[in-house]
């Protein structure tokens, strides 16, 4: 899609510049930045843009959603607005109205299981939540079932990820839910974790467009044996890698969301594109902030300095919804099953 | 942003998806046949002139070209497709790959009518090859260095001097070279070069061969002595090939031999682990396969922006950088996982052979048609860094 014909996308464009610049955020110790941030995507109806207008959403197409994160990925967005998204889009497969405020999705780690008991209850542990502190809901995918959970009704043991942004375990002890319905015939846990894992590509694949542009403009300003850095061979050789690495990850990300919001069914081939995508984002996230960093020098290892917003979450993003490790072995078992002569077809299915 | 990269995730059109079974029908009939072995990649110095005409009579060569030069006016994606499933069942296109992808536009962009009503249908038919002459002894990845002279005569050009690492100038029936017309001036280095249509197989021809470190005779130098070149052959501006060479490049450095070309370890290495791989084989082989599809999804992007008349010249470069890189690394990781398959893996001895010849293979993928070290240079420049 062409963002910059899009309304929606105009919009979150619009917002993040004026309510997200990375520099000033990197200088705000208070974190007075984040509340008139989270108003203005509220106000814009960005957090449930997934979620249709019956369910209480702005009923924005998934292509423009996933457009939407990303743009929040060139900013390295800091609050749960693509959590958020994700619980609304997950509740929807329900047909169950999604709340106002901050939600994050349960479970986001592809081996975690919340059980739903004989009596309707949810139980169990869920690892690496992304902004479960910040979230005043979760939605739940127990089982064969989505449900929509108060956030005071379940434990949660904060901890901060790489990026510096809460990555929490969530308990469920018996926990009645605010609502619960029947997932979808065929809506499984891999599917949750494939939708997730496109997003984090999504922002990834936006956090290394941010570090090449900022990597590229720092060697055109950055002085040394007399000349700019970027007059020199080897700096220019890193920044073209990076600018490779960069490529890689929009190419495989947009292709997965593209597949994934023109998909009837997750066939084999969604599920292709989603974890390549997630495998090869992640992979970049390493070799291409590696070298941001190396062009910046000592500058970039400060906390004074934005490179950090990027290259750190970036990296964290990796861990969500499933490892480049995981989905790699994931996807290994699906070609093997599938056959040596059945790999080509695949491949070459769309 | 400084540097805005574009892939749009463009998918191959419906059409595509037919013509696609049609190139897989006919490759297993010529597989059938006896024409190649899909299992054995050694095209390169395979010379299958019969086969080459088939592919011609089907309509699959010059396929996006205009039909009074006799192509069928289909879309680059369409070519795209039939590329691609020669390429990965490693059929013999070696005698028309060339002429297919580079001499024929270059015809049709800078020859006069009369010559392209008579060559342009000959490669359509896939009657005839093509070789590139382009580097010489002193003159490989700075291309403007060349020194091997066209002096004017009457009616034409003599031509003397040498080219080297000429890719199948042994069978070659025409050659697309550049040659000094002038000195280079102190403004512009790359000034005084012209590009030349040359008939191979005259007399003031020769052609010697040079074995390469897979075995292959490939190669070849070509000495010109005093060699005539009629003025109609002359494509373009006189001095000023330079300016001719970069627009065609996107197309050069962005199709589907620029990560497939060692792709057949990959299948092989699925067969030889089975249906059941251990944790080490599944997350290498998922890596791997992750990859291949990234760059297809790189590479269909380019070919579609070309399509929509877009220029994604940067693209297309980083498209060839690290689809070449790739393609070089590949048999060393296939290398690394096969490490522990089982000695009763039925394809044990295909796979090792294919990884001998694949291993020897790699160091040229990153230094044919633009070495890595040219393609960040052109990436650099993109970037707005020189």
């Amino acid at each position: 899609m062409a963002e910059s014909e899009n309304i929606v996308v105009e919009t979150a464009e619009k917002i993040f510049s004026d309510l997200a610049d990375a520099q000033t955020i990197n200088h705000d110790k208070k974190g007075e930045w984040k509340a008139p941030l989270w108003q203005a995507l509220t106000e814009a109806g960005l957090p449930l843009a997934w979620v249709p207008e019956d369910c209480g959403g702005s009923g924005a197409s998934l292509a423009e959603g996933f457009a939407v994160l990303s743009a929040a990925g060139r900013h390295a967005i800091a609050v749960p607005l693509a959590e958020t998204m994700l619980a609304g889009w997950l509740l929807a497969q329900a047909k169950i109205s999604s709340p106002a405020g901050e939600m994050t999705v349960i479970p986001a780690a592809p081996k975690d299981r919340i059980t739903v008991g004989a009596d309707g209850t949810l139980s169990g542990r869920a690892r690496s939540v992304p902004f479960a502190k910040a979230a005043k809901h979760f939605a739940v995918l127990a089982g064969n079932s989505i449900a929509l959970v108060d956030a005071s009704k379940c434990r949660i043991e904060a901890g901060i990820g790489l990026g510096g942004d809460n990555s929490d375990i969530v308990v469920l002890d018996k926990v009645e839910p605010t609502a619960t319905k029947p997932a979808p015939k065929g809506f499984d846990q891999t599917q949750l974790m494939l939708m997730g894992g496109v997003v984090r590509s999504l922002q990834i694949a936006g956090a290394l467009e941010a570090m090449l542009d900022i990597s590229v403009r720092y060697s055109n300003e950055r002085v040394a044996f007399e000349k700019k850095i970027s007059k020199f061979q080897a700096v220019q050789h890193n920044l073209a890698k990076l600018a490779g690495e960069s490529a890689a990850a929009l190419a495989a990300a947009t292709s997965a969301a593209d597949a994934i919001a023109n998909a009837k069914s997750f066939d084999d081939a969604v599920f292709l594109e989603a974890a390549s995508a997630k495998i090869r984002c992640s992979e970049a996230a390493e070799k291409g902030g590696g070298i941001a960093h190396q062009v910046h020098g000592a500058i970039g290892f400060t906390i004074e300095h934005i490179l950090h917003r990027f290259s750190l979450r970036a990296l964290a993003w990796r861990d969500d919804f499933g490892s480049e490790s995981y989905w790699a072995v994931e996807l290994g078992k699906m070609v093997a099953n599938r056959g040596a002569d059945e790999l080509w077809p695949l491949v070459a299915s769309r | 942003m400084t540097a805005a990269l574009r892939f749009d995730p463009i998918r191959l059109p419906p059409e595509c998806e037919q013509l696609r079974k049609e190139v897989r029908a006919f490759l297993a009939d010529e597989i059938a046949a006896g024409t190649f072995d899909p299992h054995k990649p050694n095209r390169e110095d395979t010379d299958a002139p019969e086969f080459s005409r088939r592919v011609g009579a089907k309509g699959w060569l010059g396929m996006t070209w205009p039909k009074k030069y006799g192509g069928q006016e289909r879309s680059f994606l369409e070519r795209y497709v039939v590329t691609e499933e020669m390429r990965v069942a490693n059929a013999p296109t070696r005698r028309f790959f060339v002429a297919d992808r580079q001499s024929g536009p270059v015809l049709l962009k800078y020859a006069p009518e009369h010559i392209k009503l008579d060559i342009l249908p000959r490669i359509c038919r896939g009657e005839i090859c093509f070789a590139i002459g382009m580097s010489e002894p002193n003159s490989g990845s700075d291309l403007f260095a060349a020194k091997t002279r066209a002096t004017k005569t009457d009616g034409g050009y003599l031509i003397n001097g040498t080219k080297i690492w000429t890719s199948s100038a042994h069978i070659a029936d025409y050659m697309i070279a550049i040659f000094r017309t002038s000195p280079p001036t102190k403004e512009n280095r790359r000034h005084g070069l012209t590009q030349f249509l040359v008939k191979m197989k005259q007399p003031g021809i020769q052609v010697n061969p040079i074995g390469q470190i897979t075995g292959q005779y490939e190669f070849n130098e070509v000495v010109f002595t005093d060699y005539f070149v009629p003025d109609d052959h002359v494509l373009g501006e006189i001095d000023g090939a330079w300016k001719q060479a970069t627009s065609e490049l996107a197309y050069e450095r962005s199709g589907p031999e620029r990560f497939l070309e060692t792709y057949y370890v990959l299948t092989e290495l699925v067969r030889a682990v089975g249906k059941n791989p251990d944790t080490r084989s599944a997350e290498g082989i998922g890596r791997l396969v992750a990859q291949v599809h990234t760059m297809r999804r790189m590479s269909v992007s380019v070919a579609g922006m070309l399509q929509a008349g877009k220029e994604p010249v940067v693209e297309a470069s980083i498209v060839k950088d690290i689809g070449t890189v790739w393609e070089q690394q590949l048999p060393h990781r296939v290398r690394d996982l096969a490490a522990f398959v089982e000695e009763t893996a039925t394809n044990r001895e295909t796979l090792e052979r294919q990884l001998s010849f694949a291993i020897k293979t790699a160091p040229k993928l990153t230094i044919q048609g633009g070495t890595t070290e040219v393609l960040r240079g052109i990436i650099a420049r993109g970037l707005g860094l020189r």
